[in-house]
């Protein structure tokens, strides 16, 4: 982990509480969620589909789409609380101290604006910078990113890309402003396989080279563990386990993670099948007390269906799980044939 | 684009043709032009001998042919009415039916792009739920009773401005203007605007649809976490999105503009060609009537090229196409 000359972390995520407000009441889409991530760190972000982390990384960024809203918790940023600011307050945040990377390159750019245009508008809005020294910097961050021709690709559309070219303009705009922090949401998922792996290797040595801490939202679990400092696991809007990249994926903790971990196939290691999770994550509408993943648990016991689990010391990380904590899970559930 | 040009232009032609046709039937098919030319004690002899004067007794393809050429030279024959060459009528009328529709389109688009952007930037405020109430009713009352209802407020009523005709003009060369004399300019505010509210509700909706969907996009939500000011979102991305579909239809509307005016023109009793039409119609007056179908046919095909040539300008997808080479990446 890159070192900051005080020890604060770059981003601290407390207790963040995100609801939605419907006509059947409201839904807690993220629970009491904290992490810090330090300065020049790259933080990954895995669960499933509806775990919550996307709208994490959103509420980072304040751009929660409404209804959802932060109903509890603290969001700071080098230290300064960012998550109650003013809209034009915030507004100056992104895309100066904060960038953002989403998911599909092919629809994040404006079609009919060149691709030159929308660096050079996003330069001069963070930067105090004069015309032709915008479109210089526009120019250098084309080359950096990798983009072939820059002088004479800053003139063209974004449909006169493909799709790993566009993501990479998408990367240059994070960088416009040079942001300490970049919330990449999904930022491989929609391109071909062969590119994803660029786009990582270059994500990762251009946050390297200008320090800034990544916090990359992903439900690949491969592209994680190639990328990242330390890897939070979500289910259910909470944080299931949370450790450096390395202890996770090799000695996971919480069962859901291990679950995660065994049903990713590796080459080389001839297993008889990957393991599979049974069931499927609860709706927000069904979360059943307790721990959330206990209809999927394996290991449960009576106090996983009343009491749930925070996160606590497990090994090198930290879980959110009883079978960590020194009063155990409780009294084998005799219902079911559960082979702890 | 030159090629793309081209052919709107051949196809442009082709469709100022297939109106030629439809005039050119008035004149076979709608009333007899030697019967409205002689009197009744003309013998059918004379008859006779004056059809074969006017031509009217070659093949019809060969008539069809006569018709197209003179009418390219802006010869439209005699009107039966005043026995004025039509094309010298049509003109004389032509100056006030543009102008008022000049100005009820410049009060559709300055009025209703922003009235839509309003409403679709703020869809939940109570005022852009009074602006769609209010634009309900301009879009299902008729023209001629909102020209009537304005003529009763504001000429009746309030005295504030004229209830008919075009007030004192000025003769710049042939065309005569309204545009130079406050009575001109006053005179034109009521009829552009009962012309032009039912387009103005149509664009201001439409735009507000638009909006609504374009706020939605990847590309909005990005530029907002690039940090982007709103007004450059708002005014900029989003409102230059949401402009082809708005081009297509307020180049239609711009048409309509022209051709509806007709309604308008007998309300306030507007010298322009709708009025013309409308008496011509009435007396059966068969080359200012085919005259008319060119005209209005000549203006949609016009605004129609215009439409599709902004679409180049606004949308660079288009410009590429067909030629320039689609860089392949990786």
């Amino acid at each position: 982990m890159a070192a900051a000359s005080n020890n604060q972390p770059l981003l601290e995520v407390r207790n963040l509480r995100i609801e939605f407000p419907t006509r059947r009441g409201t839904l807690l889409a993220v629970d009491d969620v904290s992490f810090d991530i330090a300065p020049g760190e790259v933080l990954g972000v895995v669960g499933e589909s509806g775990a919550g982390k996307s709208l994490t990384g959103n509420a980072i960024i304040g751009l929660l789409e409404p209804p959802g809203r932060v109903a509890g918790g603290e969001i700071r940023l080098e230290g300064r609380r960012i998550d109650n600011l003013p809209y034009e307050e915030m507004r100056k945040i992104r895309g100066a101290r904060i960038g953002a990377i989403f998911q599909d390159p092919l629809t994040s750019l404006n079609p009919l604006y060149s691709v030159g245009r929308q660096l050079v508008e996003t330069i001069q809005t963070h930067l105090p910078l004069s015309a032709s020294q915008a479109k210089a910097r526009a120019i250098e961050l084309l080359q950096e990113v990798g983009i072939p021709g820059a002088e004479m690709r800053i003139d063209h559309y974004p449909h006169q890309f493909s799709g790993g070219m566009r993501q990479r303009v998408v990367i240059a705009l994070a960088l416009c402003a040079g942001p300490r922090l970049i919330v990449a949401d999904e930022p491989t998922t929609a391109l071909d396989v062969s590119i994803q792996a660029q786009i990582i290797a270059l994500l990762k040595r251009l946050c390297r080279e200008h320090g800034t801490a990544v916090m990359l939202v992903t439900h690949d679990m491969g592209v994680i563990a190639e990328t990242a400092d330390r890897v939070a696991v979500m289910y259910a809007g909470r944080v299931a386990e949370i450790g450096p990249v390395r202890e996770v994926v090799k000695h996971a903790k919480h069962p859901y993670t291990k679950g995660l971990m065994g049903s990713i196939p590796s080459l080389g290691v001839r297993t008889e099948r990957l393991t599979q999770i049974d069931g499927a994550m609860p709706r927000l509408t069904e979360i059943p007390p307790g721990c959330a993943f206990n209809p999927r648990c394996t290991f449960k016991g009576q106090r996983c269906l009343v009491e749930r689990p925070n996160l606590m010391p497990a090994g090198a990380t930290r879980a959110a799980c009883w079978l960590h904590d020194s009063g155990g899970v409780g009294a084998p559930i005799l219902k079911e044939t559960v082979d702890a | 684009m030159l090629a793309f040009i081209l052919r709107r232009i051949l196809q442009s032609s082709a469709v100022l043709l297939a109106v030629g046709l439809v005039a050119f039937s008035l004149f076979r098919y709608v009333g007899d032009p030697v019967n409205a030319m002689v009197g009744q004690d003309t013998s059918m002899e004379e008859r006779d001998a004056l059809r074969e004067k006017l031509g009217l007794n070659d093949p019809a393809p060969v008539q069809f042919f006569h018709f197209i050429a003179n009418a390219a030279r802006g010869n439209f024959g005699l009107s039966y009415r005043t026995s004025e060459p039509v094309g010298r009528l049509i003109l004389e009328r032509v100056p006030a039916t543009l102008e008022l529709s000049f100005c009820a389109a410049v009060f559709v688009l300055f009025v209703g792009v922003p009235m839509g952007v309003y409403t679709g930037l703020y869809p939940k405020h109570w005022s852009s739920r009074l602006l769609q109430a209010i634009s309900l009713i301009g879009i299902s009352l008729p023209t001629f009773l909102i020209g009537i209802l304005l003529i009763l407020v504001f000429a009746v009523t309030l005295h504030w401005l004229p209830s008919f005709g075009r007030g004192d003009t000025v003769r710049v060369g042939w065309w005569v203007t309204n545009f130079l004399t406050l009575s001109g300019l006053k005179a034109l505010i009521l009829p552009a605007i009962t012309l032009g509210l039912f387009q103005l509700t149509l664009i201001m909706r439409l735009v507000r649809s638009e909006m609504l969907e374009v706020m939605r996009t990847e590309y909005i939500k990005f530029a907002r976490a690039r940090g982007l000011t709103n007004r450059a979102i708002n005014f900029g991305h989003a409102l230059k999105n949401t402009l082809v579909p708005v081009i297509t239809v307020a180049g239609l509307q711009l048409g309509s503009l022209i051709a509806f005016a007709v309604v308008t023109e007998t309300v306030f009793a507007w010298p322009g060609v709708g009025q013309l039409f409308i008496q011509s119609v009435q007396f059966s007056d068969i080359p200012v009537m085919a005259a008319y179908l060119l005209l209005i046919g000549l203006f949609f095909v016009l605004v129609n090229l215009i439409v599709d040539l902004l679409y180049f300008a606004v949308d660079p997808r288009l410009r590429s196409q067909g030629g320039s080479a689609r860089v392949a990446g990786h």
